[in-house]
């Protein structure tokens, strides 16, 4: 595993600058949350990190050295909708077959496949199946299955559990945890989800507008927030207090 | 097949069969005969020998007619496909060549796509010189620029699926991309427009042949038959017409089979079960939606799915009424059919069902409903169309449903954009869908629901993929529209957090019944059924104990195929005995459950 640097990174589309100067580190083994409104630039970070969204300044790193944006990246993402994040007409082992580094022989290929199942709790005999016949929950693993296939360094999980079952989504948490404990994952852990981020994230930075506006160990800024939109995200996070 | 099912696409398949028939077999069977030379019988008309005549040589035109279909198809099949092929490439140039050179050709196809197509036929046709060859390209490179059309729009929807963004990450390169990942997921919507194409394929050919333009004598099709029958049209009309009236069945045979396999669902409305509703059910006046004894049932592969096994509810005007339960347990189909959704095969069968005084059991109830109903679905993406500019598309239901003009709409699609909080909205509404962040896009289909004034909101998962400060948003703006206008609403959603925030009252689901309902603020701490506790717990929260993994509920969801005899929660409560798995606890005071409230 290593380090994942976002040194000075802005974003612009055409005359609208959606990343201004982020700078941010991924340390190596560790997770990092990052929380934020809509639209304030969250998924256009992790975008930008695999070439999904073109930098128009500043230099993404992986321990130092650029991040490639061709061919097969060391850093692997897993997106949100585990509805539209796997091609229907490929069977599990196809799309996570298709990330694997090299040209296995079909042997190799099947036993890495079972492999990685096992690895996101999924029964091997599944490969065969279509993302069709998968629950959300299942899909998301196979999507993660997929991203660990790469052999990446660093994963970007984007709002991965947004989407899942309430019962679902703490399976997938668990998942998470244990993952960054057995495998030592370096992880960008994207949710707008409070609670979430706290239960899997070492260190959380808070996005707003464009910029970083606070950043720092997760219990601490939990904790002590230090900017006013930090406050104002953990005021609304619980509504619930309200009514209990 | 469910294009067979509709005496239309009977009706095509049939002809087409015929057509394809003629088009393998004919020269075979009748090619001889309609090589005959009679020179003792030129020119002459129809008679028991010779159906439609014959021609300046004596042959007969009939079986002229069925030979000349082999050539007449292959060359539009010929035509369709180059025009395909290059409309595929065409359509593919932004994915193959990247940003900027795609969108060059993008703009030339629009370019062309405008100019009238017979134009571009014949302005091709010359270039390419005289003959079924020159004929073929010039049809098919006149048809390219629709087919790349329609496939840049269908591979604008298919890339901005993840599975493609997470192909490239995972070093999948342009060309496999495009063939494993794109070509199949577009496949079926291409086909039915090909074989429509082919129709209309058939038809320009048969026109250059007439003009002279297409195959050449000695070769005809039904293009060259008709020119040749021309210069006797008022002696033997037949001889021009035959061919004539080929050309037409021919293509109507591809028209109709493309037109049916096209045709999109449509609305249902609800089988009332055998016997006389009860009338305890009758709605009361106040009361938006109300259904009694709701059941859906989806065909599978392996036996029907019970998907909803008798769902009452009843939501009153102005009133927020939330359900909640794991994915599968019928939240979604429970919606669908209210708002009338749902398509056969799938059953829809209730005691009683009214959404805003309209019985859905009567026939075309869900037409009446207009605007009265307002439905906002998860996935935005899948509701918006990636072809068109976002605020045209919220207009288009207003100019509908309510009759306003072009300009009116589209001012009312801008306000409800700034009503859901897009900022610079009138900037927004000129953009396409892949321009918005999923939580923009997800509020402009709320926006959407609410271009008119809804009696009733069915709000399937709203919010899921928004951050909390967003989602407030929403939600007080839907609380705010229901304040302004009585509306009530019916959330689905997963998050229970949410649920209670909004609503007043809450259903919560499982395996396609309510097994509980209760007041929203007691969802936390007085909820009875072991199920609900176990929902409750498995959410985080700020005082979560992060040394220890969470709270999941062991097990999985019952397999709707299987409906269980006893309560359906069983195998996975904590609390269930023999009496549990034997016999279904009816749902009595708001739970459904033998030991409602025993402690765990
Ligand atoms: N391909 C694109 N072209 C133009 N603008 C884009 C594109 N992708 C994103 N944007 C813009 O970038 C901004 C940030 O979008 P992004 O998807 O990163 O938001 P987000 O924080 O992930 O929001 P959400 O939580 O709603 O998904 C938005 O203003 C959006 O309009
Ligand atoms: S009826 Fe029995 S099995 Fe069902 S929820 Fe109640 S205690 Fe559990
Ligand atoms: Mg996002």
């Amino acid at each position: 595993m290593s380090t994942l640097t976002f040194h000075e990174v802005s974003v612009r589309y055409g005359t609208h600058t959606v990343l201004h100067e982020v700078s941010l580190e991924v340390p190596e083994g560790e997770t990092v949350g990052l929380v934020g409104e809509s639209g304030c630039g969250k998924s256009t970070l992790a975008r930008a990190a695999v070439g999904l969204a073109p930098v128009t300044s500043g230099a993404i790193l992986l321990d130092g050295r650029p991040v490639p944006t061709r061919g097969r990246r060391p850093v692997q993402m897993v997106f949100q909708d585990p509805y539209s994040s796997l091609d229907p007409r490929m069977t599990v082992g196809e799309s996570i077959a298709e990330a694997l580094p090299g040209r296995p022989a079909r042997r190799e290929r099947q036993q890495e496949i079972a492999r990685l199942l096992a690895l996101v709790h999924l029964d091997p005999g599944r490969a065969g199946d279509l993302p069709g016949q998968l629950s959300g929950g299942q899909r998301q693993r196979v999507a993660l299955a997929r991203a660990l296939a790469a052999r990446p360094q660093v994963i970007l999980a984007d709002e991965i559990t947004s989407a899942l079952d309430v019962s679902v989504q703490g399976a997938v948490l668990n998942l998470i945890r244990d993952m960054r404990r057995e495998l030592g994952l370096s992880m960008l852990f994207i949710s707008h989800d409070l609670a979430v981020v706290r239960y899997v994230a070492d260190h959380l930075a808070v996005l707003h507008a464009g910029r970083i506006v606070e950043h720092g160990p997760a219990a601490r800024v939990l904790g002590d927030p230090r900017h006013d939109y930090t406050r104002h995200l953990l005021a609304s996070a619980h509504p619930l207090k309200e009514h209990t | 097949m469910r294009a067979l099912r509709r005496p239309v696409g009977l009706v095509g398949v049939a002809l087409l069969a015929l057509v394809l028939f003629a088009a393998a077999f004919g020269p075979v069977l009748w090619g001889d005969r309609a090589a005959a030379v009679d020179t003792a019988d030129l020119l002459a008309g129809p008679s028991a020998e010779h159906w439609i005549g014959t021609d300046n040589l004596g042959r007969d035109l009939f079986a002229r007619v069925l030979v000349a279909a082999r050539l007449s198809i292959l060359l539009a099949l010929a035509a369709t496909a180059i025009g395909m092929v290059l409309g595929f490439l065409l359509g593919a140039a932004p994915m193959l060549l990247g940003r900027r050179l795609g969108r060059l050709i993008t703009a030339a196809v629009n370019v062309l796509v405008a100019f009238p197509g017979l134009l571009l036929v014949l302005f091709f046709a010359v270039v390419f010189g005289v003959g079924a060859r020159g004929a073929a390209l010039a049809v098919g490179l006149a048809g390219a620029p629709a087919f790349a059309r329609l496939c840049h729009t269908l591979i604008a929807g298919v890339s901005e699926r993840d599975y493609v963004a997470a192909a490239r990450i995972a070093g999948v390169g342009r060309v496999r991309m495009l063939w494993r990942h794109v070509l199949p997921n577009i496949a079926e919507p291409v086909i039915v427009y090909a074989t429509m194409t082919a129709g209309a394929a058939l038809l320009t050919f048969a026109g250059l042949s007439f003009l002279g333009l297409g195959v050449q004598a000695p070769d005809y099709d039904w293009g060259k038959l008709m020119q040749d029958g021309l210069n006797g049209i008022y002696v033997h009309p037949l001889a021009a017409l035959g061919p004539g009236i080929a050309v037409v069945l021919a293509g109507l045979a591809f028209n109709l089979t493309g037109e049916a396999f096209a045709a999109g669902p449509r609305r249902t409305h609800v089988l009332p079960p055998a016997g006389p509703p009860s009338p305890a059910t009758t709605p009361a006046a106040t009361t938006v939606l109300s259904a009694d004894d709701l059941r859906v049932t989806i065909p599978g592969p392996n036996g029907p799915i019970h998907a909803v096994r008798g769902v009452s509810l009843t939501v009153g005007d102005g009133e927020a009424v939330g359900v909640v339960g794991e994915s599968g347990s019928g939240k979604s189909v429970t919606a669908l059919a209210v708002a009338g959704l749902l398509e056969p095969p799938v059953r829809v069968e209730a005691g009683h069902l009214a959404v805003a005084g309209e019985d859905l059991l009567a026939p075309g109830a869900s037409r009446r409903l207009g605007t009265a109903l307002a439905v906002v679905f998860q996935d935005p993406m899948t509701s918006f169309n990636p072809a068109h500019r976002v605020g045209p598309q919220l207009a288009e239901v207003s100019r509908f449903h309510q009759g306003m003009g072009r300009r009116a709409a589209f001012a009312r699609a801008v306000d409800r954009l700034r009503a859901v909080r897009i900022g610079d909205p009138a900037r927004r509404a000129r953009q396409y869908p892949f321009e918005f962040s999923g939580g923009m896009r997800q509020r402009a289909m709320i926006g959407m629901g609410l271009m008119g004034e809804p009696r009733l909101i069915v709000a399937d998962e709203p919010t899921t993929a928004l951050d909390v400060t967003v989602q407030r948003q929403v939600l007080d703006l839907l609380a705010d529209v229901r304040r302004d206008t009585g509306a009530a609403l019916l959330l689905i959603s997963h998050d229970v957090s949410v649920v209670t925030d909004v609503c007043d009252r809450v259903l919560v689901m499982y395996a396609g019944r309510v097994v509980e309902e209760l007041p929203a603020k007691d969802l936390r701490a007085l909820a009875r059924h072991p199920y609900t506790r176990a929902l409750v717990a498995a959410v985080p929260d700020m005082e979560t104990d992060l040394d220890r993994p969470l709270a999941v509920i062991p097990g999985l969801p019952v397999d709707p195929v299987e409906a269980p005899a006893g309560c359906a929660f069983a195998p996975r409560c904590p609390l269930a005995d023999d009496h549990c798995r034997a016999v279904p606890p009816p749902l009595l005071d708001g739970v459904a459950c033998h030991k409602a409230g025993e402690a765990q």
